[in-house]
């Protein structure tokens, strides 16, 4: 069976006829069927969909012909609202909802003629580092079944990787997008905050959160987030900023471009093989004529703290959304464990208690107790001004006299960690996103791209950081890595 | 190790009245592991303490232009049918069209 080839393959297929919808989707189809049981990548799999979407896009070919994703299959992140069909945040709190609209990624994607074939799974409710925290167990990564494939969008990354779909979304809170590319052996790119919408995105952190794009090149990257990007008028956080033809970056010329490297940060717990990568990559942009810079981000190492108090807080904020009341589980009159006098009341509190998670009520918990009186200034106020001192750290790196172009580091410490190994130590899970949570941070766009395997195969991943709304110059980067490569041909075998 | 060695930034009481906050009803389990669990990532995060921060604003969002006002002009939003398709309890008959239903509030 062949593998689903990359977007930009499967596009051209279709335009040149080479290959007609329906075959490009009963591909992707079939490769779902022979290899998610394996993987546990997908919550929900819609063939009939996806196959009359291919049928009508085949049956209209000259309306469709030149539409940027005609005929490419795509996954969605389950936390991404489709109209009709199920939509769980791989929680049980929705594992029966299904919404009355479309996320506006999903309004673009059908107006880009893509084919949506499924609905990936995820950390609950996007929250977690390995994919451990999703209600219908974890999905697995393709290099190594007995290991994570990150998270939260480890579905999106591992199908991927696993060349089920050529593109999948994802959403990146802290790293969400990165870290499972990173460690799936995949690109993943998180947009500057505001340039995709976030309306129909099932809310974890408001003012972090943001939708992008996963797939085998940065080309396929730039393709998708010219389809993805522009302002929204359903959702007020989204920018205005014009949207380039990111593909037209892609020049492979990255002479006279400086690249930053924060030292400090990026020597001090990293994995030996990850930092060999990095030194091994940064010779290869140096001879391609970039220029390498130290940088420093004194604040980055207080990234870590400042990220999980502000994004629980707002978190506990999002998730008193889910009481039983309007969608979603609700506990039954029998299922509660004390009777109460406040029955209303019972209701709520038992739907939490049996709808979420472990690490949803974990992180609810920490939110509400930071923004609770008495604890506000020490935790939520003082997190929030923190996070000010690392914008102003890009800031000075990227408009400085010694401005550099983009921030190089690692996106994750390590390589991806065996299923259980960490799961006790919620601190411990935490650490892991020290080189991705200051992004979300600062708004600030950052990808992930393959920069080599470990000596056990296990795939490695270099991340840059740009200015807000640079994406272009950010792609160009990584592309012009990429060219030197051939990482994203590897596949795994399965 | 002896019990008063497990410094901790909450006590289990403050577990219990958090979780009351945030409308979860933890189990006995539950609140001893949350004391533990989140007592040492508290102590963790405790370190942005130790920042010299004075004068600094807090930043909230990262929204580039601002509020972004439109017109108030009427504009149709989901039909109640779409609205309760998902609710656990609703009467879907009276009242144009329905409303959720909730467990009985007054004796």
């Amino acid at each position: 069976m062949s593998d689903v080839g990359t977007v930009r393959a499967a596009r051209d297929a279709f335009r040149a006829r080479a290959q007609s919808a329906t075959e490009l989707c009963r591909e992707a189809l079939a490769r779902i069927e022979a290899v998610n049981p394996r993987l546990n990548v997908f919550n929900t799999v819609v063939a009939d969909h996806a196959l009359a979407r291919a049928q009508a896009l085949d049956a209209e070919f000259d309306r469709w012909r030149d539409a940027p994703l005609a005929g490419v299959p795509v996954a969605l992140k389950d936390n991404i609202c489709t109209r009709g069909i199920r939509t769980t945040a791989s929680s049980r709190m929705l594992e029966q909802y299904v919404p009355p609209y479309d996320a506006t990624v999903v309004s673009r994607l059908d107006s880009a003629g893509a084919i949506m074939v499924g609905k990936t799974n995820c950390d609950e409710f996007a929250m977690g580092s390995s994919n451990e925290s999703s209600a219908f167990g974890p999905a697995r990564n393709p290099w190594d079944l007995d290991r994570i494939p990150g998270g939260t969008s480890g579905g999106s990354a591992a199908a991927v990787a696993a060349r089920l779909v050529p593109l999948a979304l994802g959403s990146d809170t802290g790293g969400s997008i990165r870290q499972p590319a990173a460690l799936c052996g995949v690109v993943g790119l998180k947009p500057t905050y505001g340039r995709v919408s976030r309306f129909g995105l099932i809310a974890h952190a408001s003012s972090l959160d943001q939708i992008g794009p996963i797939t085998r090149t940065v080309q396929d990257a730039a393709i998708a987030l010219e389809v993805l990007a522009g302002i929204d008028r359903a959702d007020a956080t989204s920018a205005s900023e014009p949207v380039p033809q990111f593909s037209a970056a892609l020049t492979g010329d990255v002479r006279g471009v400086r690249i930053g490297v924060p030292r400090a940060l990026v020597d001090q717990g990293v994995d030996p093989e990850v930092g060999r990568a990095l030194a091994d990559a940064l010779d290869t942009l140096k001879a391609r004529g970039a220029t390498l810079v130290d940088v420093e981000l004194p604040h980055a190492k207080y990234a870590i703290p400042a990220y999980y108090l502000v994004s629980t807080a707002e978190a506990s904020s999002n998730l008193a959304r889910y009481d039983g009341v309007r969608y979603g589980f609700r506990a039954k009159n029998d299922e509660r464990r004390t009777p109460s006098h406040e029955p209303l009341r019972a209701m709520y509190t038992q739907t939490r208690a049996r709808g979420f998670g472990p690490e949803v009520k974990r992180r609810i918990m920490l939110g509400t107790y930071v923004l609770s009186a008495g604890y506000y200034d020490a935790y939520y106020l003082k997190a929030q001004q923190v996070r000010t001192l690392i914008l102003r750290d890009y800031e000075e790196a990227f408009q400085g006299p010694e401005a550099v172009d983009a921030i190089a580091m690692p996106t994750s410490p390590t390589p991806a960690f065996e299923i259980g190994e960490r799961v006790a130590d919620p601190l411990q899970m935490y650490l892991a996103d020290v080189f991705t949570v200051s992004a979300n941070l600062a708004g600030l766009p950052a990808v992930s791209v393959p920069c080599g395997f470990t000596a056990g195969k296990l795939p490695i991943g270099l991340q840059f950081t740009g200015r807000p709304f640079d994406e272009a110059s950010l792609l160009r980067i990584a592309e012009a890595y990429e060219r030197d490569t051939a990482w994203s041909n590897e596949a795994p075998t399965l | 190790m002896l019990a008063f060695a497990m410094a901790s930034a909450l006590t289990r009481e403050q577990v219990v009245a958090i979780a009351a906050l945030a409308n979860l009803d933890l189990d006995s389990l539950e609140i001893d592991l949350f004391t533990r669990q989140l007592g040492s990532i508290l102590e963790y995060a405790e370190q942005v303490q130790r920042i010299d921060t004075t004068g600094v604003p807090p930043t909230a969002s990262l929204v580039a232009h601002g509020a972004v006002d439109r017109a108030d002009v009427l504009e149709a939003s989901l039909d109640i049918a779409d609205t309760l398709q998902n609710a656990p309890d609703a009467d879907r008959t009276r009242l144009d069209g329905g409303f959720f239903k909730v467990p009985r509030v007054i004796g």
